[in-house]
């Protein structure tokens, strides 16, 4: 290999190694930004008001639609299975505390991230890619206080909001799947429920998910908007980035949340 | 949008959300009849706990009334030590006994009090004196199965097998 070969290979390598630590920091720096505006969000509440809007009633029809199917096959796998064993009375059980632990905030986290995170991303984007965000800057006003943080802080208000109810709306497909339609007791299928559902383990840590999802899909979604290339490819790149990267980093978080949380039931 | 559309909406959307989580605390999680005072511990030795877990139900009469908070193992005398919270207005006398119990073949494991007939009640950090050990089907089988070989040789004698001495209380073992 001739030497400039070498040269070449280990310049393209320290390229790449540089790109992502500057990439790394600058997101660092814009998210302790982000927290540091987002007092000033909640002063300005008729434009968080309005993110509410867009990324939590906006996505109800999805959260609820998708809620009530899942419990419904849930419901339906569930009962095939436990009925094998003759425990078709905890259904009930089985459905209650898959939605609440895991699938409320994980599937209602990764319909938010490609709901509400990518329109985030891509208006965001274009407000950079036609320069409205330099004439604010122009102007005098901090579009990380006018622009990103009220998008921010809509976000985490709604998320934990979409997963409690995607989690009801998938209990009550369970119920009308087992209860009136297979006909398991409504009495069994309830009062197992309350008897296995725990208020501290089960939904308050359902709740805490919800709550980190909605903070990471928030800010990779404002973080992707305004890091984007000012152009229209530039701009759907962040939008993909986006979904990817809040659904990853969904499941990732779910994952170490999960170990910590609920380590302690398994022995 | 105007402004006051907008705020019905969002006010809407917090509404149902708020029903949800209380949908979810007061009747799925059924924080309504679970008290929050802490209630007070007992504490019962067993011999074999089987497949007890943490926060397992404490059970009178069917009724729960507290859950498992720890199990340990004494390092001395090899026997399961399970603390037990037990919900504050429930009240159990000096001589219950504890047993380790299964609802149906492959049901939840719990544990059963029995209250007897001392006047004396059960304070915080008692020792229940009276333990009854979960029953393994394994040993249960196996011993059933070499009663029979003792007993007939053949096998073909229809009468049961007395009762395996695992099964029967260990009440004698007194507290220490």
């Amino acid at each position: 290999m001739r030497p400039d070969a070498v040269t070449w290979t280990l310049r393209r390598v320290g390229r790449a190694t540089l790109g992502s630590v500057e990439r790394l920091g600058f997101a660092a720096r814009f998210s302790v930004a982000v927290l540091v505006h987002t007092p000033a969000a909640l002063r300005r509440l008729s434009l968080t008001l309005r993110e509410i809007y867009f990324s939590g009633v906006l996505s109800l029809v999805i959260i609820l639609v998708s809620g009530l199917f899942v419990g419904m096959v849930l419901a339906l796998q569930g009962y095939d299975v436990l009925t094998r064993y003759g425990a078709n009375e905890s259904l009930g059980v089985l459905v209650a505390l898959s939605l609440v632990r895991e699938l409320g905030p994980v599937v209602a986290g990764l319909l938010f991230a490609s709901r509400a995170g990518s329109a985030i991303t891509a208006e965001i984007g274009l407000m950079k890619t036609t320069e409205q965000l330099s004439a604010m800057e122009m102007m005098a006003v901090d579009p990380l206080a006018r622009v990103v943080a009220p998008r921010f802080v809509g976000g985490i208000v709604s998320m934990p909001l979409l997963a409690a109810l995607f989690s009801m709306l998938g209990i009550f497909g369970a119920y009308l799947v087992g209860v009136k339609l297979i006909g398991i007791d409504a009495g069994s299928f309830w009062g197992n429920m309350q008897s296995a559902v725990d208020f501290r383990y089960d939904i308050v840590n359902g709740i805490i998910k919800s709550v980190v999802f909605g903070v990471a899909v928030s800010l990779i979604a404002v973080f992707e908007g305004y890091n984007a290339r000012p152009t229209a490819e530039g701009v759907s790149t962040a939008t993909t980035r986006t979904v990817v990267a809040s659904s990853l980093s969904i499941l990732a978080l779910d994952f170490v949340l999960t170990v910590f949380m609920f380590r302690g039931m398994v022995g | 949008m105007n402004r006051a559309t907008l705020d019905l909406w969002v006010g809407v959307f917090v509404t149902l959300g708020i029903a949800a989580i209380l949908f979810l605390s007061l009747k799925v999680g059924n924080l309504l009849t679970v008290s929050h005072d802490p209630g007070y511990r007992l504490v019962a030795e067993f011999d074999n706990i089987g497949g007890l877990k943490l926060r397992a139900p404490v059970k009178a009469a069917g009724v729960v009334v507290g859950r498992v908070e720890a199990v340990q193992l004494d390092p001395k005398t090899y026997q399961a030590v399970v603390t037990m919270r037990i919900d504050r207005g429930y009240e159990f006398s000096k001589d219950t006994i504890a047993s380790i119990l299964t609802s149906g073949l492959l049901g939840e494991v719990y544990i059963g009090l029995d209250s007897g007939g001392d006047t004396k009640m059960l304070a915080n950090g008692d020792r229940i004196a009276k333990t009854q050990s979960a029953i393994v089907l394994e040993k249960l089988i196996s011993q059933f199965m070499f009663d029979r070989a003792a007993n007939g040789g053949g096998g073909g004698a229809a009468t049961a097998a007395p009762l395996p001495a695992g099964a029967a209380p260990s009440g004698a073992r007194g507290g220490k």
